[in-house]
């Protein structure tokens, strides 16, 4: 609470912005186009506007902050706000994750083992499907999605991607360290290594999928193991796109010569959010690949 | 607002936009909490003419008025659009107008974020009010979207899923906002436990809303992918479950009640010791017994559900937890009452709303307690009963508290007084009819009347049409509040003192009535902050 008292400066606030209006509509264009499509009004085309107004006002939205930042707008308090918010952001993620961690213990703890007849609910078995045996991975007792189905091993391209993660996470931690001691050139290298890494890691995964449904008949139509194997690996790998898109913003601006050894909230930011990242990957290393 | 009240010193610092801009890009505190508090009274008049249409329709038995299946979605959207659009957006509203300047602050934290926040909102309701128009009309399973009943809907199934994911992304970015501004733009000298409670309970309140807000996104999601893209969450078939739903749904929905009713605690904290002249008693309590009751809100989920078929232990469980909540709301109401005994009270309306909201709050609190014993839930599960319970801590709650708050700081926003006895009118109309209203639905319940029915056996009708009067009368006595505020802000008489009210405590009451632009532009000093203290 001291820094107010040192710094006379006032808090700043913006007066009136058009950027939050268009992410409204923006937003609400995405949510539409997916309405319109689903509900088979409009072609696949009306997928299309939300992304691209999304794109622009991100752009917008970024360049009036980082416009302000490099004027000297910004000081300690403004800072903080920028800080606590984007913590609590990567909570909130964190609980996204959360749900589909839930249904993943769920169904293998209660939900498929009831159907093979165990506890609570052994009724449906014995009256439904007698014949059922609880193991995992399963696509229930329906075989939904057919009879057969091959399963990710945690020794292939999961472990491949694993590393290819862990390294990025050095490779970043690495380039932190180089800002903060001014040694731009190491950032520069560094920084760019993070964000390949990120795309060899979805690349790989867009490898893996192929793989899935054409040579394994494994989809997210699969019951419940494709439900949530696709699910859980397809939220992250959405996650790791963003952050590496993220990556190769912040790399640009390093080379555009942004961000002080002291003050680079952007920079630290991203590579919060590429932690996360990384971390909602070993649990799914774990719970989805291994066990 | 008239300006001449403003101080010279917060003049030159007004340069408020004018026109559409003001609020299109707003990015001030005050202009964006009254349009959350505008569109909350919007939503809640929509979903009020929905309450009157169902009990029109229940008003004898007999299929006389509409369709079951508009009255089936008819109930759905009512639950829904008093929730998420009358309730929410007008806790965010009033959580706006009243955290910067009771912290000392010159606005929300992160101002565009604000303004973004709101307008999600007008999006998101269009969408959900528009599902209403499509062919099968709107969804009709009941707010809590189960399948594999709603799995059936029609075109407006992902327009339901849609609008309350653009919701969600509203109320997690306001929470955000809301706990960047208490943690970092609080006065010099204001530590956490010299905040005043409605601060603290929204700072809760929004841990809650960014903890639970993304599981409901992730249980939509769920639902859009089993109904368009072949997933087998809640099918069994593939080895997935429908309860798998209810779980992941109320692991959401139970802390979802404690938002709805935290931010109520705190105003209610607010006002009565305000009217009784009293400091509130043990301020620290409130504050440990709010943070607990938000603790035990992400462990009592299951008792929602306790007829689904869960293990005993599970029921066991979830019964003890959600019994043990009793504790701490508890402490609360003692605390309440006992800064009122021997205070020097008066009975201006905000504190006739905020004794009401103890007395009728503690009712549906106890229907609570009787709702969490397992073997009582078994007969009272999907009857009246639930519905005499919800109402009792939303209407007469959480709904209260909201107008109670609005009376108690109307003078601050407008620098005018309203009609203090047409303000008094709509309390004893609103107190007296919505016992009317809901009390006979205990009686049904214990009977045996089903919730979410058309039509009901013939036994039951007496007690319906006390209800339904009951509505009619409460529904038509809430057209005063609009007319109230409007005449305050037209031709109120003008407020001269910083404060209204006496007993009033709180730096809000620091600042000149109508409040500056930018409320505190120099954060107030531990002088104002004593004097705030005491009063």
């Amino acid at each position: 609470m001291t820094d107010a008292r040192v710094e006379p400066r006032k808090y700043y606030v913006p007066h009136g912005s058009p950027w939050p209006i268009i992410a409204a509509v923006a937003l609400f264009s995405l949510m539409l186009g997916a309405v319109l499509y689903l509900d088979g009004v409009a072609p696949l085309w009306v997928l299309l506007p939300g992304p691209l107004l999304l794109a622009f006002m991100f752009g917008g939205w970024f360049s009036t902050v980082i416009g302000e930042n490099q004027h000297g707008v910004y000081h300690v308090r403004e800072d903080r706000s920028f800080r606590l918010g984007m913590m609590w952001f990567i909570f909130s993620e964190v609980m996204f994750f959360a749900a589909f961690f839930g249904a993943l213990f769920y169904t293998r703890m209660f939900s498929v083992p009831w159907l093979g007849g165990e506890g609570a609910k052994a009724l449906t078995n014995f009256l439904l499907w007698p014949h059922y045996r609880a193991t995992w991975p399963t696509n229930g007792p329906g075989h939904v999605g057919g009879k057969t189905f091959g399963t990710m091993s945690a020794t292939g391209i999961a472990a491949v991607n694993t590393l290819v993660l862990l390294t990025s996470g050095l490779t970043v931690t690495i380039a932190h360290h180089a800002l903060r001691r001014g040694k731009r050139g190491t950032l520069k290298v560094f920084l760019a290594l993070t964000f390949l890494l990120g795309f060899t890691f979805v690349g790989l995964q867009a490898h893996e999928y192929y793989e899935a449904y054409t040579r394994m008949n494994l989809r997210l139509t699969t019951g419940i193991y494709g439900s949530t194997f696709f699910m859980l690996t397809g939220f992250h790998g959405l996650h790791v796109t963003i952050g590496a898109i993220m990556l190769l913003v912040i790399w640009i601006r390093v080379l555009r010569g942004h961000f002080t050894p002291e003050r680079h909230f952007a920079f630290e930011a991203v590579a919060w959010y590429w932690h996360f990242v990384d971390v909602v990957w070993l649990c799914l290393f774990v719970f989805v690949y291994w066990l | 607002m008239a300006e001449s009240h403003l101080s010279a010193a917060h003049a030159e610092h007004d340069h408020k936009p004018y026109g559409w801009r003001r609020w299109v890009f707003a990015t001030n505190h005050k202009d964006i909490g009254t349009m959350y508090l505008i569109l909350s009274g919007i939503m809640f008049f929509i979903g009020g003419s929905a309450a009157m249409v169902i009990r029109a329709q229940l008003f004898k038995s007999g299929m006389e008025l509409v369709d079951p299946a508009v009255f089936n979605s008819l109930t759905t959207m009512h639950g829904l659009i008093m929730i998420f659009g009358a309730i929410m957006p007008a806790w965010v509203g009033l959580a706006n107008w009243m955290i910067p300047m009771q912290i000392g602050a010159p606005d929300m934290a992160l101002p565009r974020l604000n303004n973004l926040s709101f307008w999600i909102l007008p999006f998101a309701f269009t969408l959900m009010l528009a599902s209403f128009f499509v062919p099968g009309s709107a969804i009709a399973g009941g707010w809590t979207m189960y399948p594999p009943l709603m799995q059936q809907f029609g075109d407006s199934f992902p327009m339901m899923i849609f609008a309350i994911h653009l919701m969600g992304i509203s109320s997690i970015l306001g929470a955000i906002n809301i706990i960047v501004t208490i943690m970092n733009l609080r006065a010099p000298g204001m530590s956490l436990l010299r905040m005043p409670l409605f601060v603290w309970t929204w700072l809760i309140t929004a841990y809650l809303l960014i903890a639970v807000m993304p599981v409901l996104a992730g249980a939509m999601t769920m639902q859009l992918t089993d109904h368009f893209f072949g997933t087998s969450f809640f099918n069994a078939a593939g080895g997935g479950d429908p309860v798998l739903f209810l779980h992941v749904f109320w692991f959401f929905g139970h802390p979802e009640v404690y938002i709805l009713i935290l931010p109520a605690f705190g105003i209610i904290s607010e006002i009565i010791p305000s009217f009784a002249r009293k400091p509130l008693f043990g301020y620290e309590a409130m504050v440990y017994a709010t943070a607990s009751i938000a603790f035990l809100s992400f462990i009592v989920w299951g008792h929602h559900m306790f007829t689904v078929g869960m293990p005993v232990a599970a029921q066991l469980f979830f019964m003890l937890s959600t019994m043990l909540i009793a504790v701490p709301t508890g402490v609360k109401v003692f605390n309440w009452v006992a800064t009122m005994w021997r205070g020097s009270m008066s009975f201006e309306p905000p504190m006739l709303f905020a004794i009401a909201f103890v007395f009728l709050f503690t009712v549906g609190g106890l229907s609570g307690l009787m709702l969490s014993l397992v073997p009582s839930d078994y007969q009272y599960h999907g009857t009246y009963f639930v519905v005499a319970h919800f109402h009792y801590v939303l209407v007469p709650g959480a709904v209260f508290a909201i107008f109670a708050g609005i009376y108690y700081w109307l003078p601050k926003w407008s620098g005018h007084m309203y009609d203090m006895r047409l303000a008094k009118w709509h309390f004893w109309l609103s107190v007296i009819f919505v016992n009317v209203l809901f009390f006979p639905m205990h009686f049904l319940g214990l009977a045996g009347m089903p919730r979410r029915i058309a039509d009901y056996a013939p036994q039951f009708t007496d007690w319906n049409m006390v209800a339904s009067i009951g509505g009619f009368v409460f529904g038509a006595s809430q057209l005063l509040l609009p007319y109230i505020v409007w005449k305050c802000v037209r031709s109120g008489k003008p407020v001269e003192a910083n404060s209204p009210w006496d007993g009033a405590r709180g730096l809000e009451w620091e600042l000149p009535s109508p409040a500056p632009y930018h409320s505190w532009e120099f954060p107030p000093t531990e002088a104002v902050l004593a004097h705030a203290d005491k009063h």
